[in-house]
């Protein structure tokens, strides 16, 4: 492990690249499929148990099965590619060397056996607790211990970006505001080390008393802090993928943010507010007042939700903006129509900017909501609703970044371009079928967490909806269509990275075929236009939706409690 | 005074003239205590504050 600084210039951007950073940066992203493709198969054998025709695996196999699910993407595949995408952001967008490349490779040690200890005392099948491992549910101290290696790993790695940017600013390496990019990688970092700080602050005494050496922790105590680390690590991701969307659209297009005043405001937005979305997890308990449910919730959380919308709107716009300026300029949609629709990257990114706002999002207020959350709190619309924003929003940009980092950092061209060229369709189209089909089974009552909805040994019998067996089994089979796009990333990704054709020093890439402005990617500036009516036309169907489904929640809600 | 100085002050003298939200938006570490400041106080603490008023049954 070299720590000198060497460089070398990105023949397709012209960037400068830390080869320092860039070797983090191709460790953590190699770490991060890898544990995608663990806990994919996992996640595969936990939707094939749910499809009550098939109903895979045994009870106890279930719960192994879904804690290392939960703990591996959830946790381990999303934040080893945040890793790699916060030393991008930094380093290479920057142009700066690396600050502290040895803290740097300490914390990937540790977070690659903080991930490895707990992947092993799970599978021991003594802690199938499930992500949550709500007391006083016990695992093995080393389920404890693994997560927190990996938190302090991961804790370390954030130190390592803002030495970075102090790095670059000290020595000038940049002009101005830092980019865009990096403003959004700089939110997950921040909020980042707030999930890591809450997560230590509960699991420490969680794995004490695992061990024994502390008698008795509060149940609504731990649930309170640890969700302060659990939804918090997912908006370290809802952060990290819209940088993402920003980077594809500027490296694609070379289209700059409509308004970098407006995006940064959004940004501070989440900064400020996005993480006390937390409290959605607790709105049915009795113990928390209805004043801290609603602030944090309704009101805080509607703020960070407003800076959604914003970047559901800019991202386009500034697609719209740039495909513009090149002519494309018939009719509203011209300049969508004309995509690069057969370019993974943007294929993926598009789908994930779009899943995330009508499926993720929108959801995502309605269980904000305290009223309409006690329609679905604790059912099968709770993953549905993460399923719409980690994986068919965050996992598929971040595979859709990776068609850019596999040429442009590991420097191979990608192989088997045609099953790249479908796969963002087969596991976006796959991820949002199972969302949708989670959500809909939760709203007719299945619970989450729960091995046989048939309740087949159960003393009381108990019967849901035939529509929620059906629910269930489509969510098996698009389950089964997203599993083929992660196998099929996972092919295209690893056959690329060892085997696919090494490229010359100065040697550009076949894939991808950049415009001359895809630099603005390590600019801060505007696009200075807001003409802009596709992307408006998108914007006032997501708010036709999002008003209907609003009401048709609150519909529902009043035939569960009819009282007129 | 050395152009090394000057070229500092024109710079301190730029940063005192930008708009007050983008010196905020410039500011990393100022962002990342607000960041873990406001969930702190209105998620933790206040909540802790909450759970530890609930009387505890005999």
């Amino acid at each position: 492990m070299s720590t000198k600084t060497e460089f070398r210039t990105c023949p397709t951007t012209g960037l400068k690249v830390d080869l320092n950073a860039e070797k983090l940066i191709k460790a953590n992203a190699v770490a991060a499929v890898i544990f995608l493709a663990i806990g994919g198969l996992f996640g595969l054998l936990v939707a094939l148990t749910r499809w009550p025709e098939v109903h895979l695996l045994p009870a106890d196999w279930f719960y192994l099965a879904l804690t290392a699910h939960g703990f591996d993407v959830l946790l381990v595949w999303i934040i080893f590619f945040e890793m790699a995408v916060l030393y991008f952001a930094s380093a290479v967008l920057l142009n700066s060397r690396i600050a502290g490349p040895r803290w740097a490779w300490t914390g990937f040690g540790l977070m690659l056996a903080g991930a490895l200890i707990t992947n092993i005392v799970v599978l021991q099948g003594g802690s199938s607790v499930m992500f949550t491992s709500y007391v006083p549910l016990k695992a093995e101290p080393g389920f404890y211990l693994g997560i927190i290696l990996f938190a302090v790993g991961a804790l370390i790695g954030c130190c390592v970006f803002f030495g970075t940017l102090v790095v670059a600013r000290r020595e000038r390496t940049y002009k101005g505001s830092i980019p865009l990019v990096t403003f959004g990688a700089l939110t997950a970092a921040i909020i980042a080390v707030f999930t890591i700080a809450s997560g230590a602050i509960i699991l420490i005494p969680t794995l004490l008393w695992s061990i024994g050496l502390v008698s008795h922790i509060d149940p609504l105590l731990y649930k309170t802090i640890w969700w302060a680390m659990g939804h918090s690590s997912q908006q370290i991701n809802v952060s990290a993928h819209v940088a993402i969307w920003y980077a594809i659209a500027a490296i694609t297009f070379g289209a700059r943010p409509l308004s970098e005043k407006v995006s940064r405001t959004a940004f501070l937005m989440y900064i400020l507010f996005l993480q006390l979305a937390s409290a959605h997890h607790l709105l049915a308990e009795p113990g928390l007042s209805s004043e801290w449910k609603i602030f944090n919730t309704s009101y805080a959380m509607y703020l960070a939700v407003l800076g959604s919308m914003v970047h559901g709107m800019t991202v386009p716009g500034s697609i719209e903006a740039a495909q513009r300026a090149r002519g494309l300029t018939k009719g509203m949609f011209e300049w969508l129509r004309k995509a690069p629709w057969g370019n993974p990257a943007f294929a993926g990114m598009f789908m994930s900017l779009v899943f995330f706002g009508f499926i993720g999002g929108i959801s995502g207020v309605v269980m904000g909501t305290e009223q309409i959350n006690l329609i679905m709190h604790n059912t099968l619309y709770v993953p549905g609703h993460f399923h719409g924003t980690v994986v068919a929003g965050t996992t598929l940009a971040f595979m859709a970044i990776t068609y850019y980092l596999v040429p442009l950092v590991f420097r191979r061209e990608i192989m088997f371009m045609k099953l790249a060229r479908l796969q963002p369709y087969l596991f976006g189209i796959g991820a949002a079928g199972i969302s949708v089909f989670m959500m809909g089974a939760g709203t007719l009552g299945v619970s989450r967490r729960h091995w046989d909805m048939q309740f087949a040994d159960a003393i009381l019998p108990f019967d849901y909806p035939s529509a929620a067996f059906l629910m269930m089994g489509l969510n098996g089979m698009f389950a089964v269509l997203a599993a083929v796009g992660g196998i099929a990333f996972i092919v295209v990704v690893v056959g690329s990275v060892f085997f696919g054709r090494k490229l010359g020093v100065d040697e550009k890439p076949s894939y991808p075929e950049v415009p001359p402005q895809a630099a603005v990617v390590a600019e801060h500036g505007s696009a200075h236009s807001l003409k802009i009516p596709g992307t408006t036309m998108l914007v006032a169907i997501f708010f036709i939706a999002f008003v209907l489904y609003y009401f048709v929640n609150w519909k529902y809600l009043s035939e569960v409690w009819p009282l007129s | 005074m050395t152009e090394e100085h000057k070229s500092e002050d024109e710079g301190l003298q730029d940063d005192e003239q930008l708009p007050f939200m983008q010196r905020l938006l410039d500011n990393p570490f100022l962002l990342l205590f607000l960041g873990i400041a406001v969930p702190t106080v209105f998620y933790i603490i206040w909540g802790i504050m909450e759970i530890t008023q609930i009387p505890i049954a005999d």
